[in-house]
């Protein structure tokens, strides 16, 4: 080792102009070209960027745990005065989990399934420091205790799949903890969690790495992680920094054009619904081209000719650098594009609502409890009632587990419900036989998730949108292929994608193509399954703009289903939150984000990470703990276990929907907002 | 600064070769799937194309000129027939491919139906399809064809049927567990939503998704067809004069062995090596380009 200089900096990493590349088989890819960045003791560095921009690969590289046929072609990477770059693997093991440690996205292929949690946690004590195994066993209950871990002596005997989520990701967190690292890297540490439970996480790291001094950084894609828990920010897009800064400078003063459009981007819970979202047309670039000029030059809409071809060199203001040709001064202010006020009250001539929910219940099996126990059910949904009036857009939102995709499924026939009914356009699609119901489906669609599995990988695009009409034998072939192109003209893609596969398209391409074909058979309903988590930021705001001009323009009824809140609180009319099978509360969106009166609401609400650093006074408490077992739900209100509220009265008397005011009703004992008619 | 929604983006659509070309594009990356091709069909050719060009009496018995050495005349010798061993070696191979493929057509087309049914229908019909796989699986396989063997005569149509008959059960499992993920797919959902009846999804979702799997599966049935027929034509029951196959040359070169005939045994042992061999590559290369684990 070489032996530190006796310089007055607390830096304990710095990198320097690193490059990296990736061969994968004749393609060769460069994820990162170029960036520099300082990390220095105890502060937490925030790297965002989207799927692609080399954020993870930055990190992998100071790991030196880069992916097969990936190497550093260039730049230096110095941890405390050793050069990491070309370091000996064995030099690096001894780095790597010791003095440097990783926490991982993914806690359930992340921790090992056949071993226990203790002797998981126990291996880089025993690797690294040497502990005899009880000294190390000692130390991994000492750390699970850090990590908050309730009885870590009892759970260190677990294996991860006795886990919930939230623990596994605890437990990842101990592991990186184990030898008391200088710097963790933490990568995507709660994209896979909900929200209640990703605020708890975070706080936990932020609260670790101030008491044991250590530095971060935290990989992400959400602005609002960043935003609430980053010292400093580097915004990396297609391989590069395009700029850096302490985090309040970097939101109030935005300096290239990128983090600025980034940032207009986000749907926000208190965005003004009237206007559109901004979004950046376009997709990132190929990274195996080489691309001379700044790289968002083509998507930029300040972009000059200087821009295509010549590098932008980085510009420093203080701490805070970017590098843009024509950097902006500031955040946008508002895009100005108003969405048109849709012609309602004169089209319409439907009396009823188009699509009504009657005590929903589903129930699925889940083997016994014990060998001559009564067989035990999931209660998945029980008994959920809504009504979606014609042209209104219906939000469904809760955490993972409370029902909603369920209730998605039934609402479109593809699942059958335990007791109650669907009822679409006056008949139930329930009771209906499936010979029956083959007509209506066509005026019921659905929109799914993961457009590049919605999509059939063997067909065309021109397929794919034939296929509806198809189906429902409608027009000759030649009518069909130019219903395609409308379709795709429609959602604003050219007529020569119909000769395309699925996977020649980018993901956000891919699900206009899902929405054309939804859109194919002319629904009157469209119920949309979180339509677009999987797509990146600035694609995302794109779709959400093409989504609502159609649910506009088509007088179309929907129910948008979303873990997002402000997905939801961006399409959405009027509002459901679900909790474990139950709707606790509804309203129109203003009403439900502006005052909410369900405690569960207020506190997932208090747990989303806004992207402004500033304004983060949570406005209630939060949701603590985690969502109890739907095998066996708790009695009285489901919410109980983890309201700050909860009384006895909670416990025995189960709240049922009351109004507060004609359109906001809500479902608990002690409401946040009181109650219109009763005490 | 917002582009007016209805004109369409300019899109960037990599040229990339799609589906099929795309693996055959993989496939030539692929050194020892490609030999294992071009190897298959050297064997091929030797054996349909070789007896145009090398032309031998393999229908009357020569005792005079039985069990010759390699030399002129016969670059491989004579067995003990007096037939020429190259041109034997053809003819055996027609036979010995024409079962291996013909059994694991059928063994392919059979599992692959009856995969699907039990996999799309699940419940209780799923449940009893494959219990009695299970049960047919536990039947000793040269058992019973040594009761077969010793009430018919078998020839190559019922040979390749009796392989078949045993070797579907493994391409049914396979099918089924291919089936039980596609059918929860969201693009089989999609197509339900569209209202598409239970025939059309089958056939345009499940079966060409399920395509790349049954492919690799009907190259490796083949080599695994191809052994079965040597090692039952080596047992003795293969089948009977004048239609040979490898394994029946095999097993009468094996007879010999002690009177040092090594050119009874290496030649056709060395074919059968190598048929097998090339299957075996070719069915590996092409999982590693349909891109799924096929066992």
């Amino acid at each position: 080792m070489i032996p530190q200089p006796a310089v007055a900096t607390d830096r304990v990493l710095s990198v320097r102009d690193l490059a990296v590349e990736i061969r994968r088989g004749e393609r060769l890819v460069r994820p990162v070209s170029g960036v520099s960045l300082d990390l220095h003791r105890g502060e937490t560095l925030g790297i965002v960027g989207e799927t692609g921009s080399g954020k993870s690969m930055t990190g992998l590289a100071i790991m030196g745990m880069l992916p097969s046929g990936g190497r550093v072609t260039q730049g230096s990477i110095d941890f405390g005065g050793t050069e990491l770059v070309g370091l000996d693997p064995a030099t690096y093991r001894g780095i790597r989990g010791n003095d440097i440690a990783m926490v991982f996205q993914d806690s359930l292929t992340a921790l090992n399934p056949t071993r226990r949690i203790g002797d998981q946690v126990a291996e880089p004590a025993r690797l690294h420091l040497g502990l005899s195994r009880r000294a190390a066993r000692r130390r991994a209950e000492e750390v699970l205790a850090l990590v908050g871990i309730p009885r870590p002596g009892e759970r260190m005997d677990d294996h991860p799949h006795q886990l919930s989520g939230g623990m596994r990701q605890r437990v990842m967190i101990a592991m990186a903890l184990v030898c008391e690292p200088k710097v963790v890297i933490a990568d995507e540490p709660t994209t896979a969690l909900d929200v209640t439970i990703q605020a708890e996480i975070l706080d936990l790291l932020d609260d670790l790495r101030s008491r044991l001094g250590m530095a971060m950084i935290l990989v992400t894609h959400d602005m609002g992680v960043i935003a609430r828990h980053a010292d400093r920010v580097g915004v990396m897009y297609a391989g590069r920094l395009a700029e850096t800064g302490p985090t309040a400078d970097l939101f109030e003063r935005t300096r290239h054009r990128y983090t600025q459009a980034l940032l207009a981007s986000i749907p926000s819970l208190t965005h003004d619904r009237g206007e559109e979202l901004y979004s950046i047309g376009g997709a990132p670039p190929d990274l195996s081209a080489a691309q001379p000029g700044c790289r968002f030059a083509p998507r930029c809409a300040a972009a000059t000719d200087e821009c295509r071809t010549e590098q932008p060199p980085v510009v420093a203001e203080g701490a805070h650098a970017y590098s843009c040709w024509h950097p902006a001064s500031g955040p946008v202010r508002h895009t100005a594009v108003r969405i048109a006020e849709r012609p309602r009250p004169a089209a319409v001539t439907e009396t009823g609502p188009r699509l009504s929910v009657v005590d929903l219940h589903r129930e699925y099996p889940a083997g016994h409890g014990s060998w001559f126990g009564p067989r035990r059910t999931v209660k998945a949904v029980s008994g959920v009632s809504f009504e979606v009036a014609a042209g209104e857009t219906f939000g469904l939102v809760g955490e993972s587990g409370c029902g909603k995709s369920s209730l998605g499924r039934m609402l479109v026939a593809l699942d059958r419900p335990t007791a109650g009914e669907v009822v679409f356009e006056g008949r139930s699609v329930t009771t209906m036989r499936p010979r029956e119901l083959g007509p209506h489906r066509a005026r019921l669609q659905m929109m799914f998730q993961d457009s590049s599995a919605a999509l059939d990988p063997r067909m065309r695009i021109g397929a794919v949108l034939r296929e509806p009409l198809a189906i429902q034998g409608i027009g000759t072939r030649a009518e069909r292929t130019a219903t395609a192109r409308d379709l795709l003209a429609d959602v604003g893609l050219p007529a020569t994608v119909l000769e395309r596969f699925p996977h020649e398209l980018s993901g956000g391409q891919r699900q206009r193509v899902a929405l054309a074909r939804a859109l194919a058979l002319d629904p009157t309903v469209l119920v949309a399954d979180e339509p677009v988590s999987a797509l990146d930021v600035s694609i995302r705001s794109q779709v959400l703009n093409l989504m609502r001009r159609i649910q506009r323009e088509r007088g179309l009824s929907s129910v948008v289903i979303s873990h997002d809140l402000a997905v939801v609180r961006y399409l959405a009319d009027r509002v459901g939150v679900m909790y474990l099978g139950k709707l606790v509360e509804t309203g129109t969106a203003e009403e439900v984000y502006a005052a909410p009166a369900h405690p569960y609401t207020a506190g997932l609400l208090a747990a989303v990470p806004e992207a402004s650093p500033t304004g983060q006074a949570p406005r209630a408490e939060r949701v603590r703990g985690e969502l109890p077992s739907p095998l066996d739900p708790p009695s009285g209100c489901r919410f109980r276990t983890r309201c700050p509220l909860a009384t006895e009265v909670c416990a025995e008397v189960e709240p049922a929907l009351e109004d507060v005011t004609a359109t906001h009703q809500v479902a608990c004992h002690f409401p946040l907002q009181n109650k219109s008619g009763g005490a | 600064m917002t582009a007016a929604p209805t004109t369409p983006e300019t899109v960037q659509l990599p040229p990339a070769p799609a589906g099929f070309r795309a693996a055959v594009r993989r496939m030539r990356h692929h050194p020892l799937g490609l030999a294992g091709g071009g190897l298959l069909l050297l064997v091929v050719a030797f054996c349909y194309l070789g007896p145009l060009f090398w032309k031998t009496n393999q229908t009357d018995v020569n005792l005079l000129d039985a069990a010759l050495p390699p030399g002129p005349g016969h670059p491989l010798g004579t067995d003990t027939n007096g037939f020429d061993v190259l041109g034997r070696l053809m003819e055996g191979g027609q036979v010995s491919l024409q079962i291996g493929l013909l059994a694991a057509l059928f063994a392919t087309t059979f599992g692959t139906v009856y995969g699907a049914v039990a996999g799309l229908a699940g419940g209780v019909v799923d449940g009893f399809l494959m219990r009695l796989v299970d049960v047919l699986l536990s039947v000793p396989f040269l058992f019973f064809v040594l009761i077969l063997s010793a009430r018919f005569h078998a020839n190559a149509w019922t040979l390749a049927l009796v392989i078949g008959a045993f070797s579907w059960l493994i391409s049914a499992r396979l099918v089924r567990g291919e089936v039980l993920t596609l059918r929860v797919r969201e693009y089989v959902l999609a197509a339900r939503v569209m209202g598409a009846s239970r025939r059309r999804i089958i056939f345009a979702h499940l079966i060409p998704n399920a395509m790349g799997v049954i492919i690799v599966n009907v190259t490796f049935q083949v080599a695994d067809a191809v052994l079965v027929v040597a090692a039952l034509g080596f047992l003795g029951f293969g089948l009977s004069y004048p239609t040979t196959d490898w394994g029946s040359q095999l097993a009468s070169g094996v007879t010999y062995i002690s009177a040092d005939y090594w050119w009874l045994i290496y030649p056709v042992g060395g074919f059968i090596v190598l048929t097998v061999l090339a299957l075996n590559l070719l069915a590996d290369a092409l999982r590693d380009a349909v891109g799924r684990k096929a066992d």
